[in-house]
């Protein structure tokens, strides 16, 4: 073990241990997600060489072996919990990279969502044993997260009992699916359904892509791999366009609308369930982005108290880079922010859990926040995450740049989520048109509920209006209450600047639309400052659960550090709407240098917390051991370009140019 | 208006019908394109000459980079020696020097996907670092490539800090030479270009030891291959650094010296001098060794980083107008994304800076040539300035280069993800600059030492002694300065003096504060060390404030010279005003921080901000056609000059080897699943 980070770890005031037990939810929960990693990596079938050295092609071959073994072995070790099966994969896919992930979690889900039982009952045991393999087509060449805008067809010949799917226009080319372009055999295609001449919007059908036997294209479809991508080497994305492609009238999810055999459409009933699954997969995203960052961030840490650079004084030996403030104060702030959103991404997945009770019982009166909270969540905490994975990076310096240190990987493979799962620019409006809602609800005399009830104190809304600038607050700055309430402040600020703007572009005669458009800027900061007091909320109430004084003490740091970063960071918020003075923003950023040093001997011990296996972190530079420069120059050696000690380009091109100049 | 044919793909056939959504945005075009074209290559006959080199290039099936985003390491690399060589061809047969404007037309024509880029650093270093028998010697081997060089600074566990290396250099009187060691694992070099597979010579930067005493670092011609047969050289340890973002191109390498002995010849001797009985001479000052970074990193600016931006944009504005999504209005299509005020808050300060940036490295650039002829005749006064102000704009060009191209690149959506929109490449090429030739923190610092400096100089001497006048770039801090900004109107906003004003009080006040609480450290017993580590995120702050008033200042400048043409000036000046208010608004807290502006004179700023975003759209296409990147060079499925995005995509997405060759993993991996299911039916 290097002996810095041996320093590190018996300087730390708690035992990260207890961290994570937070982290995972229970003891019990470490001890068993443990025992599922120990399968793994003590499993030969799961070893394999470095994927940075392989090719594409190559890297695509070892995750389809690797999800057709984790299938045996799954079965094998009775891993059946949606937890296990996720810190199953969790260890052994690189960043839930896998060709047939789409199969399960959208093939599937939406089978048992919109399927009959008829077509549950024909389609689910073999999508579930990959004896088909399934995808889920949505998103065209042209056409992306504004649904209404997809061109693919699905018209009805009430002749054969048969929808004929067609691509008419390039743009309306499936693209993206994942697992589409070379793995799957079935894909279930959205497509606007046409029948007697009538077009009913987006329906799903069941398609089958290659035949059984030999796994080629079936007549009408022409399907392939869109090409290299950032990052998801291992993914086949794929494209698909089909022409006057015929499959049965069965084939139509059918469990909500319906297309009776003569033609006649049926219409669905009220279908707001599907706010279920989006709901699931932002709150999975949420998570995403939490362990991307944490993984990022205990790299960078540990990288950075066993690197040394510089001098702080002439003749001392050079200090470890972690002791240089201006490092301090490019990751600390991450690391706080990773275990914020690790808390919201726990509260999310808890709210998802109880919010399907109740609509269980029927009750669907929290939906509309939720779904609205989901999707600005899902925006802010990738937007975040996504840069401050790269910041993680550029703090390693140069070595930041090679694979070897991890971090361009969790880049290239997380980077994605903001723009998929819903553009994250829409999401925020989505989650703005609910805030405008609600703002206008309040404003007629009503009361509103939930995250956004801070907008029933609005002063403009009181009876005896007071100027905007006097609030009746003074922010405590060592206070996470207190601070929360700055933030909500803040929120409502700018939903009302937002709110107001808005309504003068109205009241310019301009259409509803294009007033929105061209207030957009406004909407997307407010959705942004109301996440970010969810986000400082969160934390600060989380704090309020945690019994183990020596937790509780680390964590109330870095609560407060989360917390007048953001200030720091949007100074401009805060004084412009007098919430704070000129003064306590200075007081701000003088504290923020006294939380990097009260952190400082806690950092290497808070990333050990996040507990990630070496070969999670899939890193030279965040080793458990801290040994680096070895491992490195080891690393290096085995890579392809140094098969031959002198490389054919030698003899091809560079001995002639040479002999010819 | 004709279609410029030189912008497109030649051969290609889809060219002839430009899509109807891209053409629209050039018919009222409401200034020169080709004259503003001109302006950015600094003159008519320039863009002809470079319009000529890029018809020979791309002409040249050879030098193709179609298939690059289909290759693995190996095969870029190959790919960027055959392209090298064929240049060389090329060059040697057009009669093209080394260093001349056609030779660098065509590499800004490929990319900059070419081998050998560090065999120039190489060359130039000897120039600016060697006596002229070196110069006339090495300069001769290398250009006609007899040799190939490469610069070994960085090592395995150093980085920036240059006295913190540990290869060392120890003469030996006995045999007049210089014994190079590596003594650690941690002094490896590492990441040097070209040296893992190529480089036949590297420029190593070792701590000189002579007659027992340490001198410091200099710069050592090391041989490192065999000129027979390429072998490692005995004692040499050399090796690729394995797969890295990008850069696949380039065989970045490592290199251990065991005790590998080399002539006292080959120390570069133009500031420091071991003489055969070891006795060292210095004749210039610390610094001088740091000239030939200096150098690099004011030409990596326009050669290397810039582009970068600047094509990020093109591609990203194009497709803006032909992708459409969500209506604006239930009865309308589908609006073009750009104009979305969303998109347009994303993509036009981003052009701006593309526009901005040119002119900084512009500017740049002439000061390095007023300067460079002087500091080598060991004339140094000039070079501080040059230094801080060289660091400072790398540190700030290469952050915000990386920034805008990533977002450039997630403003593409879905398809930005894809290698085919071109995207990637660019974004994973720039943000390789903000570590390399120097950590930007570090860099950033070291301008902030030198505005402590002038800043107490400039104190000093008030009253007193008569002033020395502070160096042009920092002159602004001893110039009277307001409490608060005067502007009240919208009008007044677009004043280029109100917001250079307001960009130079923040700067002032932000060293002010630094100094005061450096000094406040200080005289209650911190050493200054220490006292720098206290206060260093102020130090960096108004490091970052004062390199957006110089490049504001700068833009501002160049604007001026303009007159001549008021269409142009016009469009560039929207750009810098947007540019410099996009800061403001930015970092609104340290414009409110004293008052300096109110919360309502920030609102006006919000207001014009708004503005300039709905008359900069007019014009968006426009000016992004007028940096005259042809689609070969943008290599994007999405930026084409035509418009027929989708089209493009698609076929080119049909070519990629997973579709061109068979799937090995269905065979094993794929089949067996899926026959238990048909074995059932």
């Amino acid at each position: 073990m290097n002996q810095d980070l041996q320093k590190e770890r018996a300087a730390a005031s708690f035992n990260p241990e207890l961290l994570t037990h937070i982290l995972d939810g229970s003891p019990e929960n470490t001890r068993r997600r443990r025992e599922i990693e120990n399968m793994i990596l003590n499993d030969p079938d799961f070893q394999h060489e470095d994927l940075n050295f392989l090719s594409r092609s190559q890297r695509y071959e070892v995750a389809v072996k690797k999800s057709a073994t984790s299938l045996k072995k799954m079965r094998t070790y009775g891993i059946a919990d949606p937890d296990e099966i996720m810190w199953f994969k969790k260890l052994h896919l690189v960043n839930f990279v896998e060709p047939v992930g789409l199969n399960y979690s959208m093939f599937i889900p939406t089978l048992l969502n919109q399927g009959t039982a008829a077509q549950q009952e024909k389609w689910l045991l073999p999508s579930k044993r990959l004896e088909i393999i399934g995808t889920y087509a949505q998103t065209e060449l042209g056409h992306g997260t504004h649904l209404r805008g997809l061109e693919t067809t699905a018209t009805y010949d009430p002749e054969t009992q048969e929808f004929i799917l067609n691509s008419p226009s390039v743009t309306s080319i499936k693209w993206w699916p994942g697992g589409l372009g070379k793995t799957s055999n079935y894909a279930i295609v959205l497509a606007q359904l046409i029948t007697q001449g009538k077009c009913y919007g987006l329906h799903a059908f069941i398609v089958p892509l290659r035949e059984l036997g030999t796994h080629k294209p079936l007549p009408g479809i022409t399907v392939g791999d869109i090409g290299p991508k950032f990052g998801y080497d291992e993914m086949d994305n794929g494209y698909l366009k089909m022409d006057n492609y015929r499959i049965p009238r069965e084939n139509m999810l059918m469990k909500y609308a319906q297309v009776k055999p003569d033609g006649t459409y049926v219409k669905p009933l009220s279908n707001k369930l599907t706010y279920g699954t989006m709901v699931f997969i932002r709150s999975f995203l949420v998570g995403e982005a939490a362990r991307c960052l944490s993984k990022a961030c205990t790299i960078a840490i540990r990288y950075s108290a066993v690197r040394h650079q510089s001098e702080i004084k002439p003749d001392e030996p050079e200090p470890q880079i972690l002791d240089y403030q201006t490092q301090q104060y490019k990751l600390f702030p991450f690391l706080a922010t990773a275990y914020a959103f690790q808390f919201v991404g726990a509260y999310m997945k808890e709210t998802y859990h109880r919010i399907n009770e109740d609509i269980g019982q029927g009750d669907l009166s929290g939906l509309p926040e939720l779904h609205a909270l989901t999707a600005g969540l899902k925006a802010f905490t990738s937007w975040t995450a996504n840069a401050a994975i790269e910041a993680c990076r550029m703090a390693c310096g140069g070595h930041g740049y090679s694979h070897c240190s991890g971090l361009p990987n969790i880049y290239v493979n997380f980077t994605p989520t903001c723009t998929f799962e819903g553009e994250n620019t829409v999401m925020m409006l989505q989650t703005a048109r609910f805030l405008m809602k609600s703002y206008d609800q309040v404003h007629s005399g009503k009361l509103v509920y939930g995250t956004v009830s801070y907008l029933n104190d609005l002063p403009s809304q009181r009876i005896q209006p007071q100027q905007v600038a006097v609030w009746p607050t003074v922010v405590d700055i060592n206070s996470p209450d207190s601070l929360t309430k700055a933030y909500k402040l803040r929120a409502s600020r700018l939903v009302e600047i937002a709110a107001k703007n808005l309504q003068t572009e109205v009241s310019r005669r301009k259409s509803r639309e294009i007033a929105w458009n061209l207030t957009s800027i406004d909407l997307v900061r407010a959705s942004e400052a109301h996440c970010h007091y969810v986000v400082v909320k969160l934390f600060s109430e989380k704090l309020h659960q945690i019994q183990e004084k020596s937790i509780q003490a680390v964590l109330r740091n870095l609560c407060l550090l989360y917390a007048l970063y953001g200030i720091s960071q949007n100074a401009g918020d805060f004084l412009q709407g007098s919430i704070m003075t000129e003064s306590q923003i200075t007081q701000v950023n003088e504290r923020i240098k006294e939380l990097l040093m009260a952190i400082r001997p806690e950092a290497v011990a808070l990333v050990d917390a996040f507990d990630f296996q070496d070969v999670t972190l899939g890193s030279v530079l965040g080793r458990y051991d801290g040994n680096v420069y070895e491992n490195m120059f080891e690393w290096a050696k085995k890579s392809p370009l140094n098969k031959t000690e002198v490389h054919e380009s030698y003899h091809k091109h560079l001995k002639s140019l040479q002999s010819k100049l | 208006m004709d279609s410029p044919a030189h912008r497109m793909a030649l051969g290609d056939t889809r060219s002839r019908q430009v899509h109807p959504d891209i053409e629209s945005e050039r018919c009222m075009p409401s200034f020169n394109v080709e004259q503003l074209t001109n302006i950015l290559d600094g003159g008519a006959q320039n863009t002809a000459l470079r319009r000529k080199v890029e018809s020979i290039v791309h002409s040249d099936p050879e030098l193709s980079l179609e298939d690059n985003y289909f290759m693995t390491q190996n095969e870029r690399y190959e790919a960027a020696f055959k392209k090298t060589f064929h240049i060389q061809m090329l060059a040697q047969r057009l009669g093209w020097s080394q260093d001349s404007r056609e030779l660098r037309y065509a590499q800004r024509t490929l990319s900059g996907d070419l081998a050998l880029g560090l065999h120039r650093t190489f060359l130039k270093s000897i120039r600016t670092l060697g006596s002229e028998e070196q110069v006339a010697k090495w300069d001769q081997l290398g250009t006609k490539f007899q040799i190939l060089g490469t610069y070994a600074q960085t090592e395995l566990g150093h980085g920036t800090f240059l006295r913190g290396l540990e290869t060392e250099a120890t003469y030996d009187a006995a045999t007049q030479e210089f014994v190079v060691h590596s003594p650690t694992i941690t002094a490896i070099k590492w990441w040097p270009g070209d040296l893992g597979r190529s480089a036949t010579h590297a420029l190593v930067q070792a701590q000189l030891i002579c007659s027992g005493a340490r001198q410091g670092m200099h710069a050592f011609i090391v041989p490192v291959r065999s000129l027979e047969d390429h072998s490692p050289l005995p004692g040499i340890t050399v090796g690729d650094i394995g797969p890295k973002m990008d850069f696949d191109h380039m065989d970045n390498g490592f290199l251990k010296l065991d005790h590998v002995r080399v002539p006292r010849e080959n120390m570069l001797s133009r500031f420091a001098q071991v003489l055969p009985d070891g006795t060292y001479i210095k004749l210039g000052t610390e610094k001088s060794n740091y000239f030939g970074m200096v150098v690099v990193r004011v030409e990596m600016l326009m050669d290397e980083v810039l582009p970068l931006l600047q094509k990020a944009c093109v591609i990203a504005i194009r497709y803006s107008v032909i992708r459409r999504q969500s209506q604006l209005r239930p009865s309308d299509p589908e609006a073009k994304i750009l104009d979305h005020q969303t998109q347009q808050q994303k993509l036009f300060p981003q052009l701006a800076k593309a526009y901005v940036f040119h002119f900084v490295a512009n500017s740049l650039q002439k000061f390095l040539h007023r300067s460079y002829s002087s500091i080598l005749d060991r004339d140094f006064s000039l070079l501080p300035e040059l230094h801080a102000l060289s660091a400072g704009m790398k540190a700030m060009v290469s952050d915000f280069c990386s920034q805008g191209a990533e977002l450039c690149r997630r403003a593409c959506g879905g398809h930005g993800y894809s290698k085919l929109s071109g995207l990637p490449f660019l974004v994973t090429k720039v943000t390789a600059s903000c570590t390399y030739e120097g950590e930007n923190t570090v860099l950033y610092l070291q301008t902030a030492r030198f505005l402590v400096k002038s800043y107490l100089q400039a104190q000093e001497s008030t009253g007193s002694t008569p002033q020395r006048p502070l160096p042009e770039s920092v002159a602004y801090l001893t110039a009277p300065d307001l409490a608060r900004c005067p502007a009240q109107t919208a009008a007044d906003f677009l004043h280029p003096e109100v917001y250079t004003a307001a960009w130079a009080h923040v700067v002032v006040r932000l060293i002010k504060d630094s100094v005061y609480h450096l000094q406040t450290l200080m005289q209650s017993g911190a050493d200054m060390q220490e006292a720098w580590n206290q206060t260093i995120l102020r130090h960096l702050q108004a490091a970052k404030a004062h390199c957006y008033y110089v490049t504001v200042k700068i833009f501002t400048e160049a604007l001026e010279k303009l007159e001549s043409e008021p269409a142009i000036k016009q469009v560039l000046k929207r750009l810098c005003d947007l540019y410099a208010l996009d800061g403001i608004l930015t970092n609104a807290g340290d414009f409110l921080h004293d008052g300096f502006l109110s919360g309502a004179q920030i609102d006006v700023v919000k207001t014009v901000y708004l503005d300039l975003l709905l008359l900069i759209r007019k014009d968006a296409i426009l000016l992004t056609d007028a940096f005259d990147y042809t689609d070969q060079c943008l290599n994007s499925a999405l930026g084409c000059y035509d418009g027929n995005v989708y089209e493009r995509l698609f076929q080119w997405a049909q070519k990629s080897p997973t579709n061109t060759q068979r799937n090995p993993a269905y065979e094993k991996y794929i089949r067996p699943l899926l026959q238990s299911w048909s074995s059932k039916l």
